[in-house]
This record gives C-alpha cells, structure tokens and sequence, in this order.
C-alpha cells in the first residue's frame, strides 16, 4: 500500500513536470494532452518534447520516442502469460502495458491478484497523469519563465531517476558511458534528434564487445 | 502542424509495440541476444537523453545552472531519496543557482 502510494506520487509528480516541460518546448494544451492520453509512457513522452523543442523533425523525434517505447513490448510479453487476457480484450488491455502496471502485476502471489494490480494500477495511474499533465500545462501559463523556475531541469532529472536504478553491472555503465559521449560529441555535428539515435548504438555496441571477450576468456 | 505529425507517429509506434508484447506468441522475443539488447536499449537513450538535456542549448554544449540541478538530483539518488525528492532537488537547485545569477 505504501508503495502504491510512492508509485502514485512519484507519477503525479512527473505527469505535472511532463504538463509544465511540454508546454515549455511550444507544444499547445491540446497537443500536451493528446500525448499524455494516447501515448501514456512517460519516458517516450519527455524525450519527444525534448527532441521538438530542440528542433527536431518529427520524424526523428518519434524515433527516439519510440524506441524507448519498445521496452514496453516486454513487459507485455511478460504480462500476457501472467494475466492470460482473453484475446478481445487485449488491444484495450495493451495502452496499460508500462513500468509501473508490470511491476505491481509481476508483485502479485497469484493471476487473480496480478489481473487486479494490473488492473487497479493502470487505471489509477491512467487517470493521474492524464490530471496531472493537464494542471503542469495550465500552470505553465501562469508561472511564466518556466527556466526562470529551474523546471527545465526537470526532465534530465527524471531520465537520471529512471536510469540510476538500470546500472547495475559494468555493462550498463559503459553502455551509458558510450551513450553520454556518442549523444554530446555527435549533437554539434548531426541534425537535432539524430545523436540520440546514433547514442542508442551503444547497446549493440557494448554488447558485441562483451560477448568477443567472453568468447576469447572460454578459449583460453 | 509537424508537432501533430510527431505526435500521430509516437503515438501510434508506441501502441503498436505495447499491443506487439502481449500479441506475439512466447519465444519470437525469448532469444537472450534480443532480451539484452532490449534492456541495454533504454540504457543508452536514458544516458544520452540526460546528457543532451542538461548540457545542450541548441546545438551547442553549454555548462548553466541545470548541471548543478543534475548533481543535486544525482546526490539525491546516491542518498537513495524517493523520487519526488530527485526530481524536487534538480529544480530548486538549478532555480537557485540561476537566481544568484550565475547560470
């Protein structure tokens, strides 16, 4: 329960900076809200408003959206076997398929109490973003110099505090390291959106790498 | 109207792959290569997304207050502080620093 409550602060929380960030890079209120209610994956949301008001295309910009909307297809191969959704009811199911929901499911002892923590948490969750995202864009209005707030900061902060907990062995840290200097070194040289993308090499990359010094270490 | 498009096209790339996950049968997306792949995935654009966020203006890398936000947010994290309080860090931070007038 105190962790539901956690969950829930934590994502009222970063639905209002979405709200106030959205409507800081230019995007109207219809736009910020249309992205909340229909994507409804954070961090896909904050990267594509981040890589608008950097200028960005549009199509670059939903590129680095979505692949970090592709994780989610994970989690719902995960979900599928746990909740055994009938087939109907999937495509509506699908839109609640995020971090959180998966979390709290996968928690669960048995499939009755996953199907109702996926169902209590995506609702819930759902509906305070949405709320949330809606406030951050109204008050963006009357707070004015959204930077003069230090709220333009708010974005990079949440990237770190989805990311800190995902480094945890060497790998992830020099996937990350790789990714900092392919994202900064690349920015002055490629269109906006691009270095991103090119940062997301890294993974393979890293991988690649690893994978040749264990082969060579069974060799030996 | 290129906001829209962005908009149009996130929304339904992302749907497509979270409809993808509970659609594909088991073992398509199973092999270990793909599983790490997906994992290190998100690692890489979470760094670089940071990365840009804080030190880019443009297309330019600039050093202003948002990386004293950043560090505050990362000492937050270090001292295991729930997220409220990362997020809530960076910005008081980065608002103070520029109201000294330095970033």
């Amino acid at each position: 329960m105190r962790d539901a409550l956690g969950v829930g602060v934590a994502v009222g929380l970063s639905g209002f900076a979405f709200g106030v960030t959205s409507a800081g890079s230019g995007l109207t209120l219809m736009q910020t809200c249309a992205l909340s209610l229909l994507v409804f994956t954070g961090a896909s949301q904050f990267a594509l408003v981040g890589a608008l008001a950097a200028g960005g295309g549009p199509f670059t910009a939903a590129a680095g959206a979505f692949f970090l909307g592709v994780r989610n297809a994970f989690y719902g191969l995960r979900l599928s076997q746990l909740l055994a959704l009938p087939r109907a009811v999937r495509p509506f199911a699908a839109q609640w398929v995020i971090d959180e929901t998966t979390a709290v499911a996968l928690a669960q002892p048995t499939r009755r109490a996953a199907r109702i923590g996926f169902v209590v948490t995506g609702l819930s969750l759902y509906v305070l973003w949405n709320l949330t995202t809606l406030l951050g864009a109204l008050g963006a209005g009357t707070l004015g110099d959204t930077d003069a707030w230090g709220l333009d900061a708010a974005g990079p902060a949440v990237f770190l505090a989805l990311l800190a907990p995902m480094l945890k062995t060497g790998t992830e840290r020099a996937v990350a390291g790789l990714a900092v200097l392919l994202g900064l070194g690349l920015l002055p040289v490629l269109p906006a959106g691009v270095p991103v993308l090119m940062a997301a090499l890294a993974a393979p990359v890293v991988l690649w790498a690893d994978g040749r010094r264990k082969g060579r270490g069974d060799e030996e | 109207m290129n906001v829209w498009i962005a908009i149009g096209v996130t929304v339904l790339g992302c749907y497509a792959v979270k409809l993808a996950g509970l659609l594909v049968p088991a073992g398509v997306l199973e092999r270990p290569v793909v599983k790490r792949l997906a994992a290190l995935v998100p690692v890489a654009l979470l760094a670089a997304l940071t990365a840009q966020q804080t030190f880019a203006d443009g297309q330019v890398l600039v050093l202003d207050a948002r990386a004293a936000g950043l560090g505050a947010a990362a000492v937050a994290l270090v001292l295991r502080a729930p997220f409220l309080l990362v997020v809530a860090a960076a910005v008081l931070v980065t608002a103070g620093v520029r109201a000294m007038g330095v970033g």
